[in-house]
């Protein structure tokens, strides 16, 4: 019932609908990309460099139509950005889920034992969250060097602090209620009380937060793989994308950086818009 | 207000020290600097002679003491890759990322205010609503992104503006800057404004919360009551209590941009100290990098200090004691 009212206070901005749908078209072109892109851009038996850097609309020497023209290597852009879309959420979420995980742990933690722990925890996320997230993630990059994996220790890193600063301010508040304190005169354990009694109440800004978050760790990640710290060649998230297109942008050839340069601004424009609505219906005193 | 900075700056001292360390065991933890600089054809023993040279044949412990020791003294050790103090080099590059940093922040409040001023003012109206809808693009818009198409219509399109580099650089009191000229304004213009966006969106966010809730203070109702014009109570009364959490964040976003600057400046082949940490980062030139990271941690301390004490000083209300939160 509950679920039902906050959808239908959602459904009242029609940008957030809207901001919706295209997260729902986007999320179905990333995890259908091999089913329907038009070939397999990875599959170097699939291209032919006769057909490199074509404009968009031309037809390939095989017969098919680069609705997004081709790159420097006769790549289809249009199956790029489905295969690109598919790596760069699957980095945002994946790196999501677990500084949700670690941070709101550690966020409750922090407000359920205080003393020393809060003490250690709420430093250091303080001190984290003073610097820039693109310097944190920069220079663990830096140290720990490419792939898949290392981008998402570094997203990781760079934003759990969001996550447990979030939590920790939450949970002050709930833990002061009865409904704890009756939970505490019942003897649970710390774990049952911390995660079914005091997580559920702490929801509604952690859900904001990482709406707002996933869309700033798709945008950090194209960041990083454009300055060529991020990804490895071989999996093309869309930062890569544009980075390699850059290099054909001043001679004309816009079409390898533009198209997925949209695609990314989509994704990202889409999350944010449903995110401000999330916050006006859950969490109104957070607006800021 | 003595006791409160004197801890401040211990404060400081320690986030410097613990972060010195990190970094320089985390740096110094990957790869090996001499594979890169030296010919890939050299024998052993030239091998352990580049190593030694460096000082990398030490333990871990060693190195870290004797840069602290050098450190102190104000020597963060030479680059491997150009064989001069890495302080220098990084100095040497700061007037061009500081002239870009302030660029961009000039023209975020320049336009920002105004527009920031307008949306809260008649939030209802058309324009109000597109200076709001502008301003989530600008927030969304990948900052690199939109460098791109900066050059693609300015500098391929139409061919008004350079795409990269600083153009020629002026002294102004020992450093050496672009905004002198004119061919340097032409070359700073891009850059800036593709810095300036994020800050101009949140700066506008900031004025139109700031000037809805101020009209609606007593202030406001009194002034007009008083018979002065609009223009005065806005733009004195109301700009006023605006312009408080505007100082206080755009401070906070000094470094950021700072930090954003490495994003820019690649892409405007802006030769800034941001370009000389990626270019570091790719040669594993380690001490230009532990020294970016102590200049700006330095920096952003400093700053951070700087922000506190105008804003107790631009509102008494904020009064400088320690928060238990």
């Amino acid at each position: 019932m509950i679920l039902r009212g906050i959808a239908a206070e959602f459904a009242k901005s029609r940008i957030a609908l809207a901001g919706l749908a295209l997260i729902a078209l986007i999320l179905f072109v990333a995890l259908f990309a091999p089913l329907i892109s038009p070939q397999n851009p990875y599959d170097l038996a699939q291209l032919d460099l006769l057909d490199s850097r074509l404009p968009p609309g031309s037809h390939s020497t095989a017969g098919g139509t680069f609705w997004l023209g081709t790159d420097d290597q006769g790549r289809d852009m249009l199956s790029a950005i489905f295969y690109g879309l598919r790596t760069s959420l699957a980095v945002g979420v994946a790196s999501t889920v677990f500084a949700l995980a670690i941070g709101v742990s550690l966020g409750l933690a922090a407000a359920w034992f205080g003393g020393w722990v809060d003490a250690l925890i709420a430093r250091l996320a303080d001190l984290q969250l003073s610097f820039p997230s693109i310097l944190i993630a920069l220079v663990l990059l830096a140290v720990l060097g490419q792939g898949i994996e290392k981008i998402i220790v570094a997203l990781v890193a760079v934003q759990w602090a969001y996550y447990a600063r979030t939590a920790r301010a939450a949970a002050l508040v709930e833990r002061r209620k009865e409904y704890i304190e009756a939970a505490t005169a019942l003897a649970l354990s710390n774990t049952r009380i911390l995660f079914r009694h005091l997580l559920p109440n702490c929801l509604p800004p952690i859900i904001v937060i990482a709406a707002v978050q996933i869309a700033a760790a798709i945008t950090l990640e194209a960041t990083l793989s454009f300055l060529g710290l991020g990804l490895p060649v071989t999996e093309p998230s869309l930062g890569l994308l544009i980075s390699n297109g850059f290099t054909y942008l001043l001679s004309g050839h816009y079409w390898i950086s533009v198209f997925p340069g949209i695609a990314l601004l989509l994704a990202v424009v889409s999350i944010n818009l449903v995110a401000d609505q999330l916050r006006d219906v859950l969490d109104p005193q957070g607006r800021r | 207000m003595f006791a409160y900075i004197v801890r401040r700056l211990l404060q400081s001292t320690v986030v410097l020290a613990v972060m010195s360390l990190a970094v320089f065991a985390g740096v110094y933890a990957i790869g090996n600097p001499v594979d890169i600089l030296i010919n890939p054809q050299a024998g052993q023993q030239e091998i352990a002679r580049a190593t030694a040279a460096l000082g990398l044949d030490k333990p871990l412990a060693e190195q870290y003491f004797v840069f602290l020791r050098h450190a102190a003294a104000g020597d963060l050790g030479n680059s491997f890759a150009f064989n001069v103090p890495a302080i220098g080099l990084i100095l040497e590059r700061m007037p061009a990322t500081l002239e870009l940093a302030t660029a961009a922040m000039l023209i975020a409040m320049i336009l920002g205010i105004p527009l920031g001023l307008w949306a809260g003012l008649k939030p209802g109206s058309a324009a109000g609503k597109s200076i709001m809808a502008g301003s989530i693009l600008g927030f969304s818009l990948p900052t690199f992104w939109v460098g791109l198409m900066l050059i693609m219509v300015f500098s391929v399109y139409f061919g008004w503006l350079p795409s990269a580099g600083r153009g020629p650089t002026a002294n102004f009191l020992g450093m050496q800057l672009s905004f002198l000229s004119l061919e340097g304004w032409r070359h700073l213009i891009l850059p800036a404004a593709n810095l300036a966006l994020f800050n101009l969106s949140l700066i506008v966010r900031l004025a139109r919360a700031g000037t809805r809730e101020a009209m609606r203070q007593d202030y406001v109702r009194f002034a007009r009551a008083k018979g002065l014009t609009e223009i005065h109570v806005v733009g004195v009364h109301v700009l006023k209590n605006v312009l408080i959490p505007i100082v206080t964040v755009m401070g906070l976003e000094f470094g950021s941009v700072i930090a954003f600057a490495v994003v820019t400046e690649s892409i405007f082949a802006w030769p800034g100290m941001g370009k000389l940490l990626l270019d570091s980062i790719n040669l594993l030139d380690r001490p230009v990098i532990v020294a970016y990271l102590c200049i700006v941690v330095t920096l952003f301390v400093l700053i951070n200090f700087a922000v506190d004490v105008i804003c107790s000083w631009l509102d008494p209300r904020m009064r400088l004691v320690d928060s238990q939160a």
